[in-house]
Parts: structure tokens; sequence; C-alpha cells
């Protein structure tokens, strides 16, 4: 999933058809993180009994699925997952045209007195946390709200972040981050390429 | 994203695609009605008008409640004890309240082509919420909405209009709105009640109900609006009753899991008997709580809209470009 600058209108080529940046974690890479953070999620939370993960549509779930199977293996039962949509909570709804496509939100649990790990593939300038943490909220009141992302890429514009992270990648703002993951892309990597220069 | 439409004034011109799109995008907003907190800050700082020129309580409520589920601020006009009672035209009506910086007018109004007429001369979004004999757009939306959550697809169904078409402005959007998704539309009503030639807009007349009802997959069952009818076109009450009521034993002649829509307010006895109105194959309450997610996803799709489509009258009946 591409995350290109926000003030930059979206490139409109899909990144997959391009030739192939530069790598910044390989499938090797990518599982050692996620077990990583599955660890170090229940170092702060050993029993785990009110853990729960919920992605952020879209590129937190397959995300999510990594790290939900570590976490299952270690502490023996199976995590809780759900999928927040935060599209309807972005601050950005008034300036932005057309308006981006609204996906589902489940949560199949209430997260009311849980600790909530929401993931995420990257992490930029933390405006969608900001929209999922109004979000949840609208849902209940967790004990504890944590964020676990894969990449923090940096250029946060509010203050904001990530409790776990699988790896910092510093980027100039004209670089894409794109999360290739073996699920929806068949491979497993992260790779950082250059934009192309707009139009003036 | 097909939809990008300013305003929404009828569906007819409206491809497939947009009218999808604002069904899908209904469906996100249908899961916030069943969270604790039903709201979204979506419309957050944004202004509506609800401009009601003719009485309404349910279609103004669910409108309203569209609104604040969407976190915009709102006011309510009614034509009643107002300005336009002293004689002050449409146009600078809402020229003044467009001076209180609303950005979106939600207008009903006697006159078909009062919301066109409004987009040529606001800047702000309109939505019709019904004009004259002309379109409720809205209504066809949810009806639309209602009938693909509970029969999974649009494209084939057989579906019967029954009762006075020819002040409905509720089927003439249906009309253009299940053409477009493929559905195969009957028209079913006395000839009294039968606009002259609708047929060439593309769907089945019928003068018989039998006729009409059989194999129908959904019936959608229009009130008889006493209210507008002076000059004789049915003979009584009881005579449309048994005649064109819908009832179950004519029911039976319709697809074995026919479902039955109403715009509502019903007429119990009338145009539908009463245990069909609260029976199994009703889906009338479910329209009404579609009502308010399908008008969030238009609020919510046309504040970002900026394609101006369908505002001048000449242009209507041909394609209109996104």
């Amino acid at each position: 999933m591409t995350h290109p600058d926000p003030k930059a209108p979206a490139p409109i080529t899909d990144p997959r058809d391009r030739a192939p940046g530069r790598v910044v974690l390989d499938a090797a890479g990518i599982e050692r993180a996620t077990t990583r953070i599955a660890h170090e999620i229940l170092e702060r939370d050993p029993d785990a009994d009110d853990l729960v993960l919920v992605a952020i549509v879209r590129g937190g779930e397959p995300v999510a699925k990594l790290v939900g199977a570590k976490l299952a293996e270690l502490c023996g039962h199976p995590v809780p997952t759900g999928a927040l949509d935060i599209t309807l909570y972005r601050d950005d709804l008034r300036t932005i045209s057309p308006h981006p496509i609204v996906h589902s939100t489940e949560l199949p649990f209430d997260v009311e007195g849980r600790v909530l790990v929401l993931v995420d593939d990257v992490l930029y300038t933390g405006r969608t946390v900001r929209a999922a943490l109004g979000a949840i909220m609208d849902y209940g009141r967790p004990r504890a709200i944590q964020l676990a992302v894969l990449v923090d890429r940096g250029h946060r514009e509010l203050p904001i972040r990530a409790d776990y992270v699988g790896k910092n990648v510093p980027t100039a703002q004209r670089e894409n981050v794109t999360v290739f993951l073996r699920e929806e892309d068949g491979e497993d990597s992260i790779q950082i390429d250059e934009m192309e220069p707009e139009e003036p | 994203m097909s939809f990008r439409r300013k305003h929404l004034l009828g569906l007819e011109g409206l491809s497939r695609e947009e009218i999808l799109e604002v069904l899908d995008t209904a469906r996100s907003f249908r899961q916030v009605l069943d969270r604790p907190i039903k709201r979204v800050p979506s419309l957050q700082g944004a202004t509506a008008v609800n401009l009601f020129f003719e009485p309404s309580t349910r279609t103004r409520v669910s409108f309203e409640l569209a609104e604040k589920r969407l976190s915009a601020d709102l006011v309510n006009f009614s034509s009643v004890g107002s300005s336009v009672s002293k004689g002050e035209t449409l146009r600078d009506t809402v020229r003044n309240i467009e001076a209180m910086r609303v950005e979106l007018v939600v207008i009903r109004h006697s006159a078909s082509g009062a919301p066109h007429f409004l987009a040529r001369h606001i800047d702000g979004h309109v939505v019709n919420a019904g004009d004259g004999a002309h379109e409720h757009p809205t209504q066809a939306l949810l009806d639309l909405y209602t009938i693909r959550e509970e029969m999974a697809q649009l494209a084939g169904l057989k579906v019967a209009i029954v009762g006075d078409i020819a002040h409905s402005r509720v089927a003439r959007s249906n009309l253009w709105g299940l053409k477009a998704v493929g559905a195969e539309v009957t028209l079913c009503g006395p000839t009294t009640l039968m606009p002259v030639e609708i047929e060439r807009i593309g769907a089945r007349v019928c003068h018989r109900l039998e006729e009409g009802l059989e194999g129908a997959d959904i019936v959608m069952v229009l009130r008889l609006q006493l209210e507008r009818m002076q000059g004789g076109f049915v003979p009584s009450l009881r005579e449309y009753a048994a005649t064109w009521g819908i009832t179950r034993s004519r029911l039976a002649l319709c697809a074995p899991d026919v479902r039955i829509l109403h715009p509502g307010p019903i007429n119990r006895g009338v145009e539908i008997a009463n245990d069909l109105a609260d029976g199994p194959e009703s889906l009338i309450l479910d329209q009404v709580t579609n009502g308010v997610a399908v008008r969030m996803a238009v609020l919510y799709l046309i504040r970002s809209g900026t394609a101006d489509g369908g505002v001048a009258i000449e242009a209507s009946g041909e394609g209109q470009s996104a």
C-alpha cells in the first residue's frame, strides 16, 4: 500500500507496475520484525487476557494477520482481531475531492476495558492514527490503546508515536514507501521509490 | 470512484456505477446506525438547510437524522408562516439562506424543477427531496438499497409498481433507478392513474393487477394520494381497495420469495391489506431505517462533488456525464 506525500495528488500508476525500488525490508526481515513486535506486545502485557488487535483498513490488515498469528503461537490462544475503516474520520474530508471510498469496519468484540493495539503498515504524518483514535473512542473506552507499525518513515505532523515499530526508515517526502505482502502481492518486501515529479 | 455530482436532482441519467456507489457507501453508514455512538464527524462544520415547501414529517426527519449523524449543523425551514407566505420568491428565500453560509440545501417543493432552478442560482449543493410529480431520488435509492440487501442482486429482478403512478414521483425515480441497474419494471394501475405513453421510458404497463403481479420478485405499493386527487380518478376508496388492494391471495401470484415495499405513509386496508403491511414479506420498516443511511451516503458524496451535470433542464433525457 502506498503512502505518498499527503500534500501532492496521488500518483495514478499502480506502484506494482513500476520498476522495483530500493528494498528496505525483505521477506526474512518482515518475518523477524513481526515476530519481534509480537514478543514486545506480550512483554508489556504478559497475560494477554484483554488484548485485542485492530487493523487499520486496508494497509494494516495483512500486518495484523501476521502479528496475530505470532501472538497466538506465543501465548497459546487466539487474539481477537478486528478491522477499522477510518475514512469517515479523516481530517481532510473538506478539502479532498472526490471523497475516498468508504470500506467496512468489523469489530467483533466490545472495546470497553481492553488493551487495544492498533496495527498499520506505515506510520507517516500520524493523521491516520489520529482518525483511528477518534473512531475507537466512538465505540467505547479501552483500558489502553497502543500502536504497532511495520515501518515508521518519519515526517510526523501530529504528536503521535508508535509503541512497536518493525523498522525505522528515514525517507524524503517525495519518496513512496510501498509494502508488498504475500497475501495480496505474492511476495513480502518493503520498497522505497521516488514519485514522478509533478507537472508545475 | 464514479459519483462526482455536486447535486442529486433525480435518478434520470445516473449510471449504474453511480447508483451502486451510493448503495455501497450507504452500507458503511448503515453500520454506523448500529453502534452505541451513532455519529461520524464526516460533515463536521457543514451546515444544511431542510427547505420543505410541502408538508412532510418522515422525509424531513430522515434527512435531519442523516445530517446530525454526520455531525453537520442543520436548520429546518417550512413554508407555513414564513417569509414565503409574505410573498418572497423561492430564489430570494434561498439567497438569504445562502448568505448565512449554508452549503447543503435539501428541498421539497410542489413545482417540478424547483431543485434544478435552485442549483442554477446558488453556490451550494442541492438534494431533491421531492419536486412535484417529477422525482424523489433519495426514496428510490433507499428502495434500491433495501431490495439489494434483501435479494443480494438487482439485475434481472421483476419489480411491479402498483397504484397511482400518475401522481407519483417515487414511481418515476424508481423507474429510472431500476432500469439503470438492470431490473425489469412493470407499472400497474387504473388507466385514470397511469401517465400516457409512460411505457416509452422503458416499463411494461398493465391495467390488471393480477397480470402485473404474476411472477414479481418485488411489489412496490404506492399510496393513494387522496390529498392530490380532485378529479374523480377512482369511484371510491372501497372500489379501489377491492380492485387494486394487495392482499395475501393476490400476493400468491408473485414469486415465492416476494417482498413488499411501500414509501409510506400507509393507507391500511386501501392499497395494502393489514396483515401484509406487518407480515414477514414486508420491508417497509427496513426502508425507513435504511433511508437514514442512504441519505447520509448522498450528503457525504455530493459534499465533495463538482460535476454540475443535470442542472440545465434542457439537457435532461440525454446521458449526463459524471
